[in-house]
């Protein structure tokens, strides 16, 4: 098998089902392509080759022995960074953890190793997955495929990124408001936050939790959907975890259909403030839809207009006590003042030296928004605004199955374009916060490019609580009406990375 | 140090009303820890009792015992209180090096109960009523040690090791309302009110309520109020207190110093203290300010506690009675006369009493030998008396009373050794051989001896002065180095003489 | 003290690092800032202290407009999926030996973790 790096995670798994390549190779191919273009791209943190290496051997054997634990065993994988795993360093893009090996693995990293993926490494992303653009990661950015000046969204920047590069078939990715579906939508891949409680949070390193959910990522939305079947479902380390039985998202792309559905577009996020590539490329998407016997209509949320707001109180207050572990007792950095000095100043040091600016930021915001005599103003109202989000969400999809909009305002942004600025790059987050707001799914996949700067466009999809298959099932739809109407897929159209650049 | 003024405790009363509040922390002696699968043991080896929830690790998370919350539920209904319909978890933000989140999980705007009431009595018989604000949950935090400096002190230690095995322990903390009205039974209603609480998780169950150990702490409130006023005098916090009888020693000491201040025209500073056993003194600690921002908020990772109006009638009917209940009916299955009770409850030993009675001994013999011999030693070792020995040990003991291997002495004796750590009494009894004498045999050789020593006795006795023969039995124990029963010693000196 | 101005809902919209800073009043002083920064552990320089300072007042204004709807009638939400009554069983699990709790420790004595000298008392 040639150009093994190219296929896509469901190839992959039936070119190893019959022998056309084997796990060895598969995982090669891709260390191979991450050693030529990762020195570009940067989109990975930590890559081990032995221990995937190995993976991919006992993968082998057990094929040979016919004892499968997964269609997909064998298959690689690249891992966000926010998960921690006991075979390699798990940093969250802070200096704070660096070199920090956990004695534990993340819950979905144990299940994917029960089905027999194998781990090619983990990605960047920005500091405790604070950011929209991977440059707020402590060990530099990662560089958007499409064009190596762009960031590649945030702050799984680095999953995306590998998975747009060919560095990996796909990957797994966190999404607090936006995380996994805005660098999906600028690096023209597919990204799934599923709903809150749909997949184990246990040893994702917190950033908000309340809003925090695992997902999967990934070239095609089939893919997208085998990692989120293996990667779902309860643990008992999670307080927080669905009991649920969970449809097969895989079932519901290879019978996706779209006669019916109705789909409502927001009518917040469908104009001012969206670039209009972005905004032609949805309108086309629909169009295309409609034709193919979707309905689609007008909704309103009325209170999207303080979702970014109430989002930015409520990520903050939780961010400031979820972060209060970097404390330099237990693991990680530990900053002795000169001369020394005590345990609370040692803290102090080793915090203002461990955390980034964007950190500090959002840790003093949400320390005040915590404190005496604000709580009621701002987190309490927080809240309560994040009970308005949820009613609108009620009556939205009291009348359709599916939400539509853009993912985010505009493509991708040139490296340090906002950097200066973070409510600039708060605002951007508009289209992606509402899902964590109210826990409900949300995915984002490729549209085509926007006219004016050749850069991909994403649509997202949103679905009720615990209905992640409808996403799965109009996402699985479009991508081949699109497909169809293209001839090719969309990242066929991405530049060839010039291995070895930079 | 200086050591603080203190005014007279009849004078300090004549001049202030004490007003008293009172925290006192619960440990739940459930197998596993409150947020996470540890075992929740006592005196493991530093940090093995950990997971990565314990030690707050990147991405663990908590989930709640539900023998945590049935126990508490339990505690909350013998208190009197309401069960909250619904009660939330919160984290409360403060940094400190025995705190591995740097957070707190408890509960803050919606406990787990709330309003109760305990009866309390004291030594006199009076009762009073205690009335509860609320009961919560929580996880206690890790242990410190203080290496260098003095004494293990945190002043002037070089640096601090942390073990985080406590770290997590179930906790509940049961918050008094405001108490009046104590008056000159202040510090003693302290103590009977910590002793009622300790009386009342041992009897539910629910936690080992051993003071020394921590399982039960008190937080104890003290302000005055000048009388007259009408107002409320700045508080004192009074924290480390761990026996029974610190409780009322920190009161007493509590309400002298801040009448000393007072009296002097000086002010209370609203403050934490710490109660030192060794000097019986307190001495200020964290100064209470604004600065204490706690930001309370509710805890994401964990859902409410709603629980179902069966399981608290199913808690509620398994209540054990009452503690004064209890007591009541005590006093009169054990025939005590009001004096010989009221010595118990003082002592705070009747939980002690009752299982050395449900181990064999009589209730009186229990009673002597725990507000006697064993108190005596425990206030010359200046230790609580549940930590010399244990109930079993003394039914023990008072069984080889009653099977004649001892006498009263030689049981003191053996309860030195027991305490010393020789083992059971009756090991104590082989190793130190000091069972009686029973053998006859030898008894009677040692009569004969003794009597044929001292003709012009065996012959007074011959002519019926029977008080002759003390000199002989006296000869006998002494030969016998005290391990023989004087009586049987005189039955056969009486008997020897008449066959000699 | 709560101002309702540049509601952070415009998206995309052209972007200036200088924007407004100028003209914003904010209620943020660099003494709260200073206050936060202890409450939060962190020792920030005085320029961080400067900046944040102009920041957070930035931010708490845009951040402010939450407060206008969120009137008493509105219950808070602080789960996005309702959940009541999730336990555990009091059974041991997940128990990490001495070398997994101890080898990421910056220092220790071999079964403690060791801090410098601590200078404030218990909460």
């Amino acid at each position: 098998m040639t150009d093994l790096i190219r296929h896509t995670a469901a190839e992959l798994a039936t070119a190893l089902a019959s022998g056309a390549t084997s796990s060895v190779e598969v995982t090669q191919a891709h260390l191979d392509r991450i050693a030529a273009v990762d020195g570009a791209v940067h989109a990975f943190l930590h890559v081990n080759p032995e221990v995937s290496l190995a993976a991919a051997k006992a993968s082998d054997a057990r094929r040979k022995a016919g004892d499968i634990l997964n269609a997909l065993d064998g298959v690689p994988l690249a891992i966000k960074d926010v998960l921690v795993t006991t075979d390699m360093p798990s940093t969250s893009g802070s200096l704070i953890l660096q070199g920090w090996m956990s004695p534990y693995d993340a819950t979905v990293v144990t299940k994917i190793r029960e089905a027999g993926l194998v781990p090619l490494g983990k990605t960047n992303m920005d500091e405790f997955a604070m950011g929209s653009s991977t440059e707020h990661s402590a060990y530099g950015p990662t560089h958007n495929p499409w064009d190596l000046d762009r960031i590649p969204g945030g702050s799984g920047g680095g999953s995306a990124a590998a998975v747009a590069a060919f560095e990996a078939p796909f990957a797994l990715g966190s999404d607090t408001g936006g995380s996994i579906r805005q660098p999906a939508h600028v690096t023209g891949t597919v990204g799934v936050k599923p709903t809150y409680g749909g997949v184990s949070r246990y040893g994702a390193i917190a950033l908000a939790s309340s809003l925090d959910q695992i997902g999967p990522v990934s070239r095609t939305v089939l893919d997208s959907a085998l990692l989120h079947d293996i990667i779902g479902g309860h643990d008992r380390h999670d307080s927080t975890s669905l009991r649920d039985e969970w449809p097969s998202m895989a079932e519901a792309v290879r019978n996706a259909n779209v006669k019916g559905l109705r789909i409502g577009v927001v009518s917040e996020l469908d104009g001012e403030g969206f670039q209009p590539g972005v905004l032609a490329r949805f309108h086309e998407a629909l169009a295309l839809l409609e034709a193919n016997g979707a309905e689609v209509v007008e909704v309103s949320l009325p209170s999207l207009q303080y979702a970014v707001a109430a989002y930015y109180l409520i990520l903050p207050a939780e961010a400031s006590s979820n972060l209060a572990k970097y404390d330099s007792v237990r693991f990680g950095m530990r900053v002795n003042p000169v001369g020394g000095g005590t345990v609370e100043q040692v803290m102090a040091a080793t915090r203002e030296a461990g955390f980034g600016a964007e950190v500090k930021r959002r840790i003093i915001l949400g320390t005040y928004a915590l404190s005496a005599g604000y709580y009621d103003a701002y987190y309490g109202s927080a809240q309560k605004v994040r009970t308005l989000v949820q009613r609108d969400f009620d009556v939205a999809f009291a009348n359709v199955d599916v939400l539509a909009s853009p993912t985010a305002p505009t493509t991708a942004w040139k490296l340090g374009e906002k950097l200066d600025d973070p409510m600039a790059m708060w605002r951007g987050d508009i289209a992606t916060i509402p899902a964590n707001l109210a826990g409900i799914p949300g995915m984002s996949l490729p549209v085509g490019l926007a006219q004016e700067d050749g850069l991909p466009v994403g649509i997202q999809f949103l679905a009720p609580a615990r209905a992640d298959h409808r996403l799965y099932n109009v996402g699985g739809a479009l991508e081949s009406l699109l497909e169809e109407k293209w001839g090719h897929t969309l990242l066929s159209q991405a530049p060839v990375l010039m291995e070895g650049a930079r | 140090m200086a050591k603080a003024k203190l005014m007279d405790f009849d004078k300090a009363l004549e001049l202030f009303e004490p007003v008293l509040g009172f925290e006192v922390h619960v440990e739940l002696s459930t197998k596993t820890k409150m947020f996470s699968a540890a075992p929740n043991n006592f005196g493991s080896e530093p940090n093995t009792n950990i997971t990565p929830t314990c030690l707050g690790l990147p991405g663990a998370l908590p989930v709640v015992n539900e023998q945590a919350v049935r126990y508490s539920i339990s505690l909350g209904l013998a208190l009197g209180c309401d069960i909250a319909p619904s009660s939330t978890f919160a984290r409360k933000n403060y940094f400190y090096p025995d705190l591995a989140k740097n957070y707190q999980i408890s509960q803050f705007d919606q406990p787990i109960a709330i309003n109760g009431n305990v009866e309390v009595e004291l030594a006199d018989g009076r009762l009073f009523q205690i009335d509860i604000e609320r009961a919560h949950m929580e996880e206690d935090a890790g242990k410190l040690t203080h290496v260098g400096g003095s004494a293990g002190r945190i002043q002037g230690a070089e640096y601090s090791l942390v073990d985080f095995n406590r770290a997590g322990v179930p906790l509940v903390e049961i918050v008094t309302r405001i108490i009046y009205g104590a008056e000159a039974d202040a510090p003693e209603l302290a103590k009977a009110y910590v002793s009622t609480i300790r009386d009342m998780v041992v009897a539910l169950g629910i936690s080992d309520a051993k003071m020394e150990r921590g399982n039960l702490r008190c937080d104890a409130n003290v302000s005055l109020s000048p009388r007259g006023s009408g107002t409320l005098g700045t508080r004192t916090e009074t924290k480390n207190v761990n026996s029974l009888r610190s409780v009322e020693r920190a009161v007493r000491y509590e309400i002298q110093r801040q009448a000393a201040i007072l009296a002097g025209g000086g002010t209370i500073t609203q403050e934490t203290r710490h109660w030192h056993e060794d000097t019986g003194a307190t001495s200020a600690g964290r100064p209470k300010s604004d600065a204490d921002d706690y930001r309370y908020f509710p805890e994401p990772d964990l859902l409410p506690v709603v629980p179902a109006p069966e399981l608290i009638e199913e808690l509620r009917a398994a209540l054990p009675e009452k503690p004064a209940e209890r007591r009541r009916r005590l006093k009169a299955d054990w025939n005590f006369s009001d004096l010989e009770f009221q010595d118990v409850v003082n002592s705070g030993l009747l939980n002690e009493i009752t299982e050395t009675v449900a181990q064999g001994a009589s209730p009186q013999t229990a009673r002597k030998w725990w507000t006697g011999e064993i108190a005596r030693l425990a206030n010359i070792a200046d230790a609580e008396p549940t930590s010399l020995v244990t109930p079993a040990q003394v039914a023990e003991l008072q069984l080889l009373i009653d099977d004649g291997t001892l006498t009263d002495r030689l049981a003191r004796q053996v309860l030195e050794g027991v305490i010393a750590g020789e083992g059971s009494p009756r090991e104590v009894v082989d190793a130190r051989g000091l069972a009686v004498v029973s053998d006859d045999g030898a008894l009677i050789a040692a009569i004969d001896e003794a009597l044929k020593s001292q003709p012009d006795v065996l012959e007074k006795i011959r002519e019926g002065k029977l008080q002759a023969a003390g000199a002989v039995i006296g000869a006998v124990m002494k030969a016998m180095q005290g391990k023989a029963d004087a009586a049987r010693v005189r039955e056969l000196v009486l008997e020897r003489a008449a066959a000699l | 003290m709560i101002a309702t101005s540049h509601p952070l809902r415009t998206p995309g919209e052209p972007t200036n690092p200088h924007r407004d800073k100028l003209e914003i009043m904010s209620d943020i002083t660099a003494e709260q800032v200073r206050h936060l920064a202890g409450l939060a552990r962190i020792d920030l320089s005085e320029a961080e202290i400067a900046s944040l300072t102009l920041e957070l007042g930035q931010i708490v204004e845009a951040v402010a407009s939450v407060s206008s709807v969120a009137t008493a009638d509105v219950p808070i939400t602080s789960h996005p999926i309702p959940l009541v009554n999730v336990y555990r069983e009091d059974v041991v699990a997940d128990v990490l030996d001495t070398a997994q709790v101890l080898t990421q420790a910056p220092e220790h004595d071999g079964s403690r973790f060791k801090v410098s000298a601590i200078l404030g008392e218990e909460q």
